[in-house]
């Protein structure tokens, strides 16, 4: 097997397992360090420059970092990763000073964004202190998009959100409360550049019988929680069902037990455990004494004069077919009829541009998606840009928020005349650990603790109003402590061969036994050869040569405790721990041709 | 060393032995000795044969002397018995142990000081009586714990770390060993723990006086060019007579060992030891020829290693004392005052 090439800025970031799996690749594991030694302020700014939203995503992220934390794979449960993001927006100094400024002459480009969610304020948060004129279109007449439409606030208060969006708009951002219906007329005007990030506005609904004659009492989700979030509706039926598996269907009816719902149950077509829904947000609504039926297809609605009387479901069980696929049949019971006032359809959601011409240079694939570069975000007009959920459809606020930094760097590119194909690798800060003999600038005794749960407050207090906010977020000291549960992943195993006496020392001291010297062999072979068992094979093994004895020194990355023990046991230092800082390119300068090549 | 202690996560998938053991729950405190000792590997080493072997950790008793070496059986087996004796008396202490309960298993460690200098007699005597033990020494030829004088196991013409070249002969404590008559005499290096962990599994399952000289470098003081006993020196000078394979008595012999290339010795135990030929001419069952090898090798400047002279069947102290099968803290004072009747059968026999 090849030696590794550790100066590629992949091979450390992928260790990161957490930095790496988050779209917006926040560096995780720094800001934890700094909210550990009470620097909020400055954890917030980590955030804030990578994902924008840091007080919005340390509550409602879909967290993709945490099924990734290498604490799962070495005990039962991640580093709480979301809700200590939380702590550093809800314990944070006064920031403001420390956001850039509006800049005071423009560049003479002007950007326009079509719809005021996270997608268009990231890019307008990229591009706004460059100079750029950054007009944002939305018909709501706040910003923040599906943020403050479907996400109700006993999740996340609008106080949040408004200090949030503003951070952005107040960087010179210009909200303009229009609707676009036709981007022709748009691009007529002669922006520079125009970014969509018009979210998937449209949820879908079902056309069973018996869905017009009760239509009154039938709602969309999520127009159903906009409504409610704008203050539109604020009563609903004693009964309620609502129907879909996903994380709206979850918003839909938690909000419902806060506004008369007695009796409100979920019911989803297939198993409890294929629920599209995080797993948290399941657990939360079950924790307000919310049923989730399963495996029950809605057949028909009922109703009487008009009036919604229920929903007939049919029951149904999952087999394997004969390519092994899952598929839902009957299961030969009767039907079941649930009585109910109302039901709220959370089935999905769609991307509509019927607002969009065919034949201004956008092309659509056959789904009726633009054709989007997953890279740049250009779609097939060179001055069109897509992000967000009107990109590639539903996803989450951290992928908007990644999308935007990219589309901002195209924009930026494309706006100085470079080739937006050319993407800049990320930014690398190496720094040695070493503070003395036993001395490391980061805190390597491992804590054994169990995740922390994050206190609730009181569910007869919470549901008695729907602008209440359920969860109380950890205070100083559970943060502290959760904190320490991270394990550094950041923090490098680095190896010099030239230095290693080749004494075995790393490899006894090696809690976790990730170190082996051996011969080198093909991967595939190399990894039977190890001092533990190398399980999972999507983590990279560690490898280097030029060792005395001809052999090869393989660190398998997969449950390395970045404990430093290694290091501290090398009589050579041919073991050193070193914080690789990986920090990706954002537009400004540092994505430019020009000012790399004259670094 | 380390001030943390070791986290207890161990790796996920690690393998467990037939009493649920991980090798992780054969370890013991963490070890206080200098980063990069060689010491530390004997000490995995250990670790590793006792969960290869299934020992039960109560089972062993770990016994030392003074010094570097003597610290060890901290970092190793951490629930079994230990006694950290007198400089040097770490035999004696033993031998008395293993009198009075003979079905411990006994690990005895030391290392050059402790055994070629102060406790020389103590060594001889042990081996020369045939006590069932493990007697492991950590061979690093000077004293670390004052600072690298040589000890008594350098080797004459080899330098110190501030370039003092020893005039003194050495003690070859494996021709000492092979000459009083242990019925067990391997030599291996710290560095290399795939022939060392089966030299130590090997050594426990035999029954009598096994003697392990480890070459183990000191990187504080012993570690440079000049140095006999550095990591570098070791590698270059190493002369490996065989390979050993410690086949255990649950798992059948699943590798094909060519006719010839391979000998297989049962052990009283009922245990088996693959013993694959690196030197062709090497036979381990002749005490004479051992020496002879190891001296003739020594005189070119090269290291012996490997299980250099085993008794398939050997003898122990118990047995040249003819002592009762139940270790002598099990009888009670009915066994050991059987009366004046017999007492007098005693005095008649010697009228």
């Amino acid at each position: 097997m090849e030696p590794t090439n550790i100066a590629v800025p992949d091979y450390f970031h992928k260790v990161v397992d957490c930095q790496w799996a988050c779209p917006a690749h926040t560096p995780v594991p720094e800001y934890i360090r700094l909210i550990a030694a009470g620097r909020y302020g400055d954890a917030y700014m980590v955030n804030w420059k990578s994902n924008v939203f840091p007080g919005v995503l340390g509550r409602t992220c879909d967290r993709p970092c945490e099924p990734a934390c290498r604490r799962g794979r070495v005990e039962n449960e991640p580093v709480a990763i979301c809700r200590l993001k939380r702590v550093a927006a809800d314990f944070k100094e006064d920031i403001s000073a420390r956001l850039p400024r509006p800049h005071v002459h423009k560049n003479g480009k002007r950007i326009a964004f079509i719809g005021g969610g996270p997608a268009s304020l990231t890019v307008a948060r990229d591009l706004a202190p460059l100079g750029y004129e950054c007009v944002v279109f939305d018909q709501d007449p706040q910003a923040g998009g599906m943020m403050r439409t479907q996400i109700p606030k006993f999740r996340l208060p609008e106080a949040v959100l408004d200090e949030e969006v503003g951070y952005v708009l107040g960087l010179g951002v210009e909200l303009r409360r229009r609707g676009v219906d036709s981007l022709k007329a748009l691009l007529a005007e002669g922006w520079d550049a125009v970014f969509v990030g018009s979210g998937a506005p449209r949820g879908r609904d079902l056309a069973l019988p018996g869905r017009a004659e009760a239509a009154k009492n039938i709602h969309i989700g999520i127009d159903w929680l906009s409504s409610v979030s704008f203050g539109h509706v604020s009563k609903i039926g004693k009964r309620v069902i609502v129907l879909g598996g996903g994380n709206t269907a979850m918003d839909c009816c938690r909000s419902s037990r806060r506004l008369g719902g007695e009796d409100v149950r979920v019911v989803v077509r297939s198993g409890f455990d294929e629920m599209k829904a995080s797993p948290w947000e399941k657990e939360d609504a079950q924790h307000e004494g919310i049923p989730i039926h399963n495996y029950l297809v809605p057949k028909e609605f009922t109703n009487d004069n008009g009036k919604l009387t229920g929903v007939i479901f049919e029951k149904v069980k999952a087999e394997r077919d004969a390519d092994g696929r899952r598929k839902l049949v009957p299961s030969g019971e009767p039907d079941q009829h649930i009585e109910c006032d109302d039901v709220l359809v959370a089935v999905g959601q769609e991307n509509a541009f019927p607002w969009i011409e065919r034949d201004i240079g956008i092309e659509f694939d056959r789904s009726g998606m633009p054709k989007v570069d997953p890279v740049t975000m250009a779609s097939t007009n060179p001055i069109v840009f897509f992000g967000g959920d009107a990109a590639f459809g539903p996803k989450n606020i951290i992928w908007a928020v990644a999308h935007g930094h990219e589309a901002a760097v195209s924009i930026d590119k494309m706006c100085s005349g470079e080739d937006i194909a050319d993407r800049p690798l990320p930014a690398m800060d190496i720094m040695s650990q070493k503070m003395g003999i036993h001395e490391w600038s980061y805190d390597n005794d491992i804590s054994p603790d169990k995740r922390y749960r994050v206190p609730l407050r009181d569910k007869v207090v919470a549901l008695r109003d729907i602008k209440t906010e359920v969860e109380l977020g950890y205070d100083v000291q559970l943060a502290l402590k959760e904190a320490h549960r991270c394990l550094n992943c950041d923090v490098q195993t680095v190896f010099a061969s030239q230095l290693c006496i080749e004494c075995d020392a790393c490899v006894d001291i090696c809690p976790m036994d990730c170190i082996t010297f051996t011969a080198n062999a093909p991967e595939a072979e190399l990894r039977t050869h190890l001092t533990a068992p190398s399980v999972n094979l999507t983590q990279d093994l560690y490898i280097a040569d030029n060792l005395k004895t001809g052999r090869v020194m393989v660190k398998d990355e997969d449950v390395c405790l970045h404990c430093g023990l290694c290091a501290e046991r090398c009589p050579t230092g041919a073991w050193d721990m070193q914080k690789y800082l990986i920090e990706m390119t954002h537009a400004g300068d540092s994505c430019k041709v020009a000012a790399r090549s004259a670094a | 060393m380390t001030y943390l202690a070791k986290p207890k996560f161990h790796h996920p998938a690690l393998p467990k032995n037939a009493l649920g053991f991980t090798h992780r729950d054969y370890e013991g405190a963490i070890s206080t000795l200098c980063a990069g000792c060689g010491h530390d590997s004997i000490s995995a080493a250990i670790i590793e044969a006792c969960f290869e072997l299934d020992i039960a950790p109560h089972r062993v008793a770990k016994l030392s002397g003074i010094g570097c070496s003597s610290k060890t059986p901290t970092y190793f087996l951490g629930q079994s018995h230990g006694f950290n004796s007198v400089h040097g008396r770490m035999p004696s202490v033993l031998t008395g142990a293993n009198l009075a309960n003979r079905d411990l298993i006994y690990l005895g460690v030391s290392g050059d000081g402790d055994s070629a200098s102060i406790g020389l007699g103590q060594f001889a005597h042990a081996l020369r009586r045939g006590v069932n033990m493990v007697y492991v020494v950590e061979n690093n030829g000077v004293y670390g714990l004052t600072k690298g004088q040589f000890s008594a196991t350098a080797d004459a013409g080899s330098k110190s770390k501030r370039g003092v070249v020893n005039t003194d002969h050495a003690i070859d404590l494996v021709a000492m060993a092979l000459q009083l008559g242990a019925t067990f005499v391997a030599r291996s290096f710290s560095g290399d723990k795939a022939q060392l962990v089966p030299i130590i599994k090997a050594a426990i399952q035999h029954e009598g006086a096994a003697f392990i000289d480890v070459i183990s470098p000191c990187v504080a003081f012993n570690n440079h060019t000049g140095s006999t006993k550095s990591f570098d020196y070791v590698r270059e000078h190493n002369e490996a007579v065989n390979r050993l394979d410690v086949i255990s008595p649950r798992t059948p012999i699943t590798v094909a060992y060519q006719p010839g290339e391979v000998e297989i010795v049962e052990q009283h135990d009922g245990s088996k030891l693959a013993l694959k030929k690196i030197a062709a001419d090497y036979d381990a069952h002749d005490r004479l020829g051992a020496m002879t090898f190891l001296q003739s090798h020594a005189a070119k400047g090269q290291i012996v290693t490997g299980l250099l002279y085993v008794e398939p069947d050997p003898e122990d102290l118990h047995h040249h004392l003819n002592t009762v099968e139940a270790p002598l803290n099990t009888l009670g004072e009915k066994e050991l005052c059987p009366g004046s009747a017999a007492l007098d059968a005693i005095n008649a026999g010697l009228r």
